[in-house]
C-alpha cells in the first residue's frame, strides 16, 4: 500500500480499503524502521494522527476535501510549520517553533493531507549533499536496496557496508529520501539551484521546479529570493501534478507570485509528443559528465525521435557562467539575508553580553556552520562599494544573458529542452567529503542551475539504473509558466523508461 | 534495459576551457584592514587562514565574469521584471499577536525584547560610547 502513487491511495481512501489513520501509522512505522536514513528531523507523530482522525471523519461523512485529504506527506524543514519546530538544518533554530504556517503548508492542511515531519536538509539549504546539517547527513535508501548490493563488490570487512551508502543529492536529500523510501506520498523540497532536483535524480524520484512566481515563497526561509521556489518531490509525474494543482497559484503575502489565475490541469493518459520540438543543448555536455548518462541521454533522444518528435541541437552560450554568476548573487543575497538572525526577537542567543554588536556577532559564530559563514562574508564582499559593480551588478547583466540565451531558444520553435541533470550517479558518502561545500556545489549544480536563473520550470524524471545500481535521471526544462506541457513531456517519458522500483532492503546499520 | 545501445544523439564535449580570468589585478586584494571591515560588516568572523583562504577562493572563482561581454546589457533583478507585481492596499489586517512574537525571544521583559548596553565597542576612540539599557519594543 505504502508503494502506490499518490493518486492510487487516494481512490483506496475514498472507496475505504484503507482508513487514514490506518495509512498514517503505517507510515509513522516505517519512519521508524528507516531511522538511520535520517530523512525526518522532526516526526511530528501526534499531530499526524490527530489530522488523520479528522480526515477519517470525513471520509465517514463522505466529505473528503479533495484528493490529498488523509494522505502523508512530509515537508523540509526550511519551511515555517506553526507549533513545530522548524530549524533549517541549523543551530541557529534550533528550538524554533514558528509562530505561522509557510502559505504552502497552510494549502496542503486545508486539503487535508497529513504532515508527518520536517524533513532534513544541508544548513539553511546551502549544500548538494545534503550532508552539512547540524543533524547529520542523509542516507540515500537506494544504498539499502537490492540493486545497488547486488552490484557492490562483495566485502570481507563488515565494516565496510558503513563506508559504502550513498548520499542523496541536496539539498532537499530529506524529502527525496522520504519519498524515495515510501514514508510519504509527496513531499516538498526547495529549489535555488537544483536542491530538489539533484536530490530527486540520486534517489530516483520525480523532482519538479516550478516556474518561479507560481508557488508561494511566503514562510519559506529565504536563501536567494530572486531564485527560491517551493520544490516538490513525488515517486510519478501525475502526482507531481496533483501536487501542484494544489499549491500554484498566486498569493497576497507573496508579491513575486503572479496573478494570472492558476488552472489545475489532469495530464493526459495517452500523451503525444510528436508535433514538438525537442532541444538539445551541446553545453550540457559538460566536462566530468560520466559516459553512462552521456549515453542514457542519447538514448532519450533517440526515443523522441522514433516518437516522431523533432530533436534538435540547439546552444546556450552562456552556461558555463551561469555557475559563477550563481556564486555571486546567491552569495549576495544571502549576505543580507542571513542578516536577520541576530538572537534578539527569535533562535539561538548566545551568553556574550558585553554589547548588542558584540551579541550579535557572537550569536551568528555560534549558530552558524562554516559553509554558511563562509557564503555570508563572500556575499558582503561583492557588495563593498568597490566591488559592487564589478561583482554584483555584473553577475546582474550575466544573469540577463544566461536567461536571453533561453528566450532565444524557445522563441526558435523548441518547446522542451532535454538534459542530464546530475554529472553522474550518487557517490559515497566517504568521497563526497573529501571536497568542501563550495567545490562541490559548483560541480553538482553546473546543470540545474541555469533554469534558476532564467525562473524556468524543470523537472527531474527517473530514466534507468547505472551500473552500480543507483538512479540516474534525466531533467525536461520548459517555457515559463508551461507546466502543463513540460509534465505531459514528462509524464510520456516515464511511460517510456518504466523506471524500476526500489527493492528496498532492510535498512540497519553494519 | 531499454537504454542499452547509445547512438550519438548528444553533442559532443566541448573543450573544458574558459577557466582563466583575464589578465590584470584582481579586484581587492584581501588585506588585513579588508578583512577586519568585512568582519564588522557581516557580523561573522573568519576564525582561521581556511576562513580567509575559502574568500580568496570565492574571488578568484568570482573573477570569471570578467570573461564575458555586458556592454550594453541591462542588470536584470528579477525574472517577473515584465509584470506589474501586487501591491496590497496600505490597510492594517491582522496584528494584536505580542504573545506569539515574543514566545520565541529568550530575553526579554514585558513587552520587549531586551539587548544588552550600547551598540559600539570603540576602544580607540576617545569618546566613550555610554547608554542604558537599550531596549526594543515589539508593537
Amino acid at each position: 500500500m505504502l508503494r502506490a502513487s499518490l493518486r492510487q491511495v487516494s481512490a483506496a481512501l475514498k472507496e475505504g480499503q484503507v482508513t487514514p489513520t490506518e495509512l498514517c501509522q503505517r507510515c509513522l512505522s516505517l519512519i521508524k524502521s528507516t531511522k538511520l536514513l535520517n530523512a525526518y528531523i522532526t516526526v511530528a507523530e501526534e499531530t499526524a494522527l490527530k489530522q488523520a482522525e479528522e480526515s477519517e471523519k470525513r471520509y465517514r461523512r463522505g466529505q473528503p476535501l479533495g484528493i490529498l485529504d488523509g494522505i502523508p506527506i512530509a515537508v523540509k524543514d526550511n519551511f515555517n510549520t506553526a507549533g513545530i519546530e522548524t530549524t533549517c538544518a541549523s543551530n541557529m533554530l534550533k528550538g524554533y517553533i514558528p509562530p505561522y504556517n509557510a502559505t504552502v503548508v497552510q494549502k496542503l492542511q486545508d486539503q487535508g493531507a497529513v504532515l508527518l515531519g520536517k524533513t532534513n536538509l544541508d544548513e539553511f539549504a546551502m549544500g548538494s549533499g545534503s550532508t552539512d546539517g547540524v543533524f547529520g547527513p542523509v542516507r540515500n535508501p537506494w544504498s539499502y536496496s537490492r540493486q545497488y548490493k547486488e552490484k557492490s563488490v562483495p566485502k570481507s570487512d563488515s565494516e565496510r557496508e558503513e563506508f559504502k551508502w550513498v548520499i542523496t543529492g541536496g539539498s532537499s536529500g530529506g524529502s527525496a529520501a522520504a519519498v524515495s523510501s515510501f514514508t510519504c506520498f509527496a513531499a516538498l523540497g526547495s529549489d535555488t539551484g537544483g536542491s530538489t532536483r539533484n536530490p530527486a535524480a540520486h534517489c530516483g524520484v520525480v523532482g519538479l521546479k516550478p516556474t518561479y512566481g507560481l508557488i508561494s515563497r511566503h514562510g519559506l526561509i529565504p536563501l536567494v529570493n530572486s531564485m527560491d521556489v517551493p520544490g516538490i518531490l513525488t515517486r510519478c509525474v501525475d502526482d507531481a501534478a496533483v501536487v501542484l494543482g494544489s499549491l500554484a497559484g498566486h498569493d497576497p503575502k507573496d508579491s513575486t507570485t503572479i496573478q494570472d489565475v492558476f488552472q489545475p490541469f489532469e495530464l493526459p493518459s495517452l500523451p503525444d509528443v510528436s508535433k514538438l520540438c525537442i532541444g538539445i543543448p551541446k553545453e550540457y555536455n559538460a566536462p566530468g559528465l560520466s559516459s553512462e548518462i552521456l549515453s542514457v541521454w542519447s538514448k532519450a533522444a533517440d526515443l523522441f525521435k522514433n516518437a516522431g518528435a523533432k530533436v534538435i541541437e540547439v546552444s546556450l552560450p552562456h552556461t558555463r557562467y551561469s555557475i559563477v554568476c550563481y556564486h555571486v548573487l546567491c552569495t549576495a543575497e544571502v549576505a543580507s539575508n542571513m542578516a536577520r538572525f541576530d538572537g534578539l526577537e527569535y533562535g539561538h542567543r548566545s551568553d556574550v553580553n558585553k554589547s548588542t554588536e558584540s551579541m550579535y556577532a557572537a550569536t551568528r559564530r555560534e549558530g552558524f556552520n562554516d559553509v554558511v559563514r563562509g557564503r555570508i562574508l563572500s556575499g558582503n564582499y561583492f557588495l563593498l562599494k568597490q566591488n559592487y559593480e564589478n561583482y554584483f551588478v555584473k553577475a546582474q547583466k550575466v544573469r540577463r544573458l544566461i536567461a536571453n540565451d533561453f528566450v532565444k531558444v524557445f522563441g526558435s520553435g523548441v518547446d522542451i529542452l532535454l538534459t542530464p541533470t546530475t554529472l553522474k550517479d550518487a557517490v559515497p558518502y566517504m568521497e563526497f567529503i573529501k571536497e568542501d561545500n563550495r567545490t562541490r556545489s559548483t560541480q553538482d549544480d553546473i546543470l540545474t542551475q541555469a533554469a534558476n536563473m532564467a525562473g524556468l520550470p524543470a523537472i527531474n524524471v527517473p530514466t534507468a539504473l547505472s551500473e552500480r545500481g543507483l538512479p540516474v535521471g534525466l531533467q525536461f526544462i520548459g517555457r515559463s509558466f508551461q507546466e502543463k506541457q513540460l509534465l505531459t513531456v514528462a509524464k510520456w517519458f516515464e511511460k517510456q523508461v518504466k523506471f524500476p522500483m526500489i527493492q528496498l532492503e532492510e535498512v540497519k546499520g553494519a | 534495459m531499454w537504454c542499452r545501445q547509445a547512438r550519438g544523439s548528444v553533442p559532443r564535449r566541448l573543450a573544458a576551457g574558459g577557466g582563466r580570468a583575464l589578465a590584470g589585478p584582481s579586484q581587492g586584494a584581501v588585506s588585513g584592514e579588508l578583512l577586519r571591515h568585512l568582519e564588522h560588516l557581516a557580523l561573522v568572523d573568519f576564525r582561521d587562514r581556511e576562513g580567509v583562504e575559502r574568500l580568496r577562493g570565492a574571488i578568484r572563482f568570482a573573477d570569471r565574469l570578467r570573461e564575458v561581454n555586458t556592454d550594453g546589457v541591462e542588470p536584470m533583478d528579477s525574472v517577473l521584471e515584465d509584470r506589474c507585481l501586487y501591491l496590497r492596499e496600505d490597510d492594517v489586517t491582522e496584528g494584536n499577536c505580542t504573545k506569539e512574537l515574543l514566545n520565541n525571544a529568550r530575553e526579554k521583559v514585558e513587552e520587549y525584547f531586551v539587548a544588552p548596553p550600547g551598540i559600539l565597542c570603540c576602544p580607540e576612540c576617545d569618546l566613550q560610547l555610554v547608554s542604558h539599557n537599550s531596549l526594543f519594543s515589539v508593537r
